[in-house]
């Protein structure tokens, strides 16, 4: 199998104005993945696809990853002159970077035997709105994993020709993959005798005056 | 079961198997239907809308999520060694072949090295768990069909034998927990291996007298053949995997193609179909049961003796360099794959199953077009799916 920076060669001169980084994996698993912007990913797939030298074929595994909103403390060694003495003062600076979402595509070729190669896509931001396009019209596999990114991150995907909910239930709100996801408390509640639960739970339960008499009945047990 | 009744919007010419006259009993009308979630063959709580013209599938959705826990959540939440018993629940048929794909992957991830009987140990108990979980898809298969219960029992007679194998090993007949990354929780005995051989040996006779029973079975035959085709362009790109690709006539099988474990060390063929419908895909269960026993003699004559654990690994407080990796085994139901990120804490960042029969269900309504209801039973029962593995 060709390297990654010779996939990425190819697949820039095949697709012009493609912005392709290879994204470094430090691990011992040797799996260094292609970065591809937003717009060329479809023409980056169909070629990722159709060369005949690369001919990946197969789109195997496809999920989202949901990275926070990160501060990176970078600490240099600035010379500074301090009462009169230079001397080497640790400096720190915070760089904030922002979250976002991202698919990760893993792709192998069952013509050649060879891969994988995996290549990601970042939204802008981790809004709800966030979008990427859909690989779905060039790998068939992708149809029911994008729904599921689509579930449970929250990615919209253009272009997908039936992005529903898939595992959770259409009325569910919320991405429960997110890593700020947090669940309602009076989710699938059910009563312990645990004090602090119960006292959470009164504020999930108001009266019920429409049903007849039924404080009544209450008040005589009491 | 709930039904309506919509119109119908003039359908594109669909192939059917049944004379012309029956196919437009109900003019101009679909009728939608809503199979399952809670009927016997659909193994486990699936539901799937269909719309029928008559007695022909035009349209089919399949509904997950019935049994959706959110798995990998559950698993990022946890230690890696947390996981481990977790996997078992996944496809509940297959545990020990769900234990080595994470304990691959999280081999991959971290570089660790795994001592030579263990391989041996997970070569064997995976061929094993492919024998049972063929076998009992057989069963079930032919119990869909109509064969009520008897082929499915001397399924289950044969099935339960491994489990005990598995139990006397393990602890437990299906949630076995017995692989770690770097290696086995515990060594095979002399007395497990004599016991394992002798059930292996046992199992063609098994074979030979299932297959007398099914494969030129005259009803088999009609209810299989030519029922839900698949072509090898639409396999490849729907990411079909298993015995489900390879009855297509793809030649993919992952042990021979990334070699993991000790699979290059042993002889063994990879059967192929040909046409891709459903009794190819039946047969390529049987045909591959008999290359399991293959691999099995061979391993049970090579197995070194040895420790099973790599001493070095510290499987408790569990820490991996920070990266990422996706490892993948041959299932017994396709390419089942781990892909984990590590941030170097002790839990995994991101933990993401590729359930192979989740995938394998993308092209269910390719299968099933212009089939009857009946058919769309025995083409789901061929697909080979776990609602544990499918909804997570």
């Amino acid at each position: 199998m060709e390297s990654l920076e010779q996939i990425k060669a190819r697949a820039e001169a095949a697709v012009p104005g493609a912005k392709i980084d290879i994204v470094a994996n430090p691990g011992p698993s040797q799996q260094s993945s292609l970065l591809i912007d937003n717009e060329h990913a479809v023409a980056v797939a169909k070629l990722l696809r159709d060369d005949p030298a690369l001919r990946f074929d197969f789109c195997s595994n496809v999920t989202g990853v949901d990275w926070l909103d990160r501060t990176v403390k970078k600490t240099v060694k600035v010379k500074k002159v301090v009462d009169g003495v230079e001397k080497d003062v640790d400096e720190t600076t915070e760089e904030k970077l922002p979250g976002y979402l991202e698919a990760v595509y893993h792709f192998y070729s069952m013509t050649h035997k060879h891969g994988p190669v995996i290549i990601r896509m970042r939204t802008a931001d981790r809004a709800d709105g966030a979008r990427l396009s859909s690989l779905t019209p060039i790998y068939r596999s992708a149809e029911f994993q994008e729904r599921e990114i689509f579930d449970l991150y929250g990615v919209r995907f253009d272009g997908h020709p039936d992005l529903r909910r898939i595992l959770m239930w259409d009325e569910f709100v919320d991405y429960p993959m997110r890593k700020d996801y947090r669940e309602p408390d009076d989710y699938e509640y059910e009563p312990t005798p645990h004090d602090d639960v119960l006292e959470k739970a009164k504020q999930h339960y108001s009266p019920r005056p429409q049903l007849d008499g039924a404080e009544n009945i209450t008040a005589q047990q009491q | 079961m709930s039904a309506t009744i919509q119109t119908l919007e003039p359908a594109a010419e669909q192939p059917t198997r049944l004379p012309p006259q029956m196919t437009s009993r109900l003019d101009g009308e679909l009728l939608e239907v809503s199979m399952g979630p809670q009927h016997p063959s659909t193994h486990g709580v699936f539901r799937m809308n269909v719309a029928l013209e008559g007695e022909i599938v035009r349209k089919l959705k399949p509904v997950f999520g019935y049994l959706h826990r959110n798995h990998e959540k559950i698993g990022e939440n946890t230690s890696y060694l947390g996981s481990m018993p977790y996997t078992d629940r996944l496809d509940y048929f297959c545990s020990m072949t769900n234990n080595w794909a994470y304990a691959l992957s999280v081999e991959k991830l971290a570089g660790i090295e795994v001592p030579e009987r263990a391989e041996y140990l997970r070569v064997i108990l995976a061929e094993l768990t492919r024998l049972q979980n063929h076998a009992s898809l057989l069963g079930f298969l032919l119990s869909d069909m109509g064969a009520w219960g008897t082929p499915l029992m001397y399924a289950f007679r044969e099935r339960e034998k491994i489990l005990d194998l598995f139990e006397s090993l393990s602890g437990s007949r299906m949630m076995c927990d017995y692989m770690r990354f770097g290696g086995c929780r515990v060594d095979a005995g002399v007395d497990w291996m004599k016991l394992a051989k002798k059930i292996v040996d046992f199992f063609p006779r098994f074979l030979d007298e299932f297959e007398n029973l099914i494969v030129e079975n005259e009803i088999l035959i009609a209810r299989t053949q030519e029922v839900g085709k698949l072509s090898a362009e639409l396999a490849i790109n729907a990411g079909i995997t298993g015995p489900m690709l390879r009855a297509c006539g793809v030649n993919y099988d992952i042990r021979k193609v990334d070699g993991y474990g000790f699979y290059p060390r042993f002889k063994f063929r990879v059967p192929l179909g040909e046409h891709g419908d459903t009794y190819d895909r039946l047969m390529m269960r049987v045909l591959e049961m008999r290359e399991s026993i293959g691999i099995l003699k061979q391993a049970f004559e090579q197995i070194p003796a040895g420790p099973v654990m790599n001493p070095k690994v510290k499987i408790r407080a569990f820490r991996p360099p920070v990266g990422e990796a996706y490892g993948r085994i041959e299932g017994p139901k396709g390419e089942l794959g781990f892909y984990l990120i590590s941030d170097g804490g002790t839990n995994p960042y991101r933990y993401r199953v590729r359930p192979p029969s989740f995938i394998n269900l993308t092209v269910l309504e390719d299968l099933c077009l212009g089939h009857t209801v009946a058919d769309v039973m025995v083409i789901l029962g061929s697909v080979d799916i776990v609602m544990g593995e499918v909804d997570r």
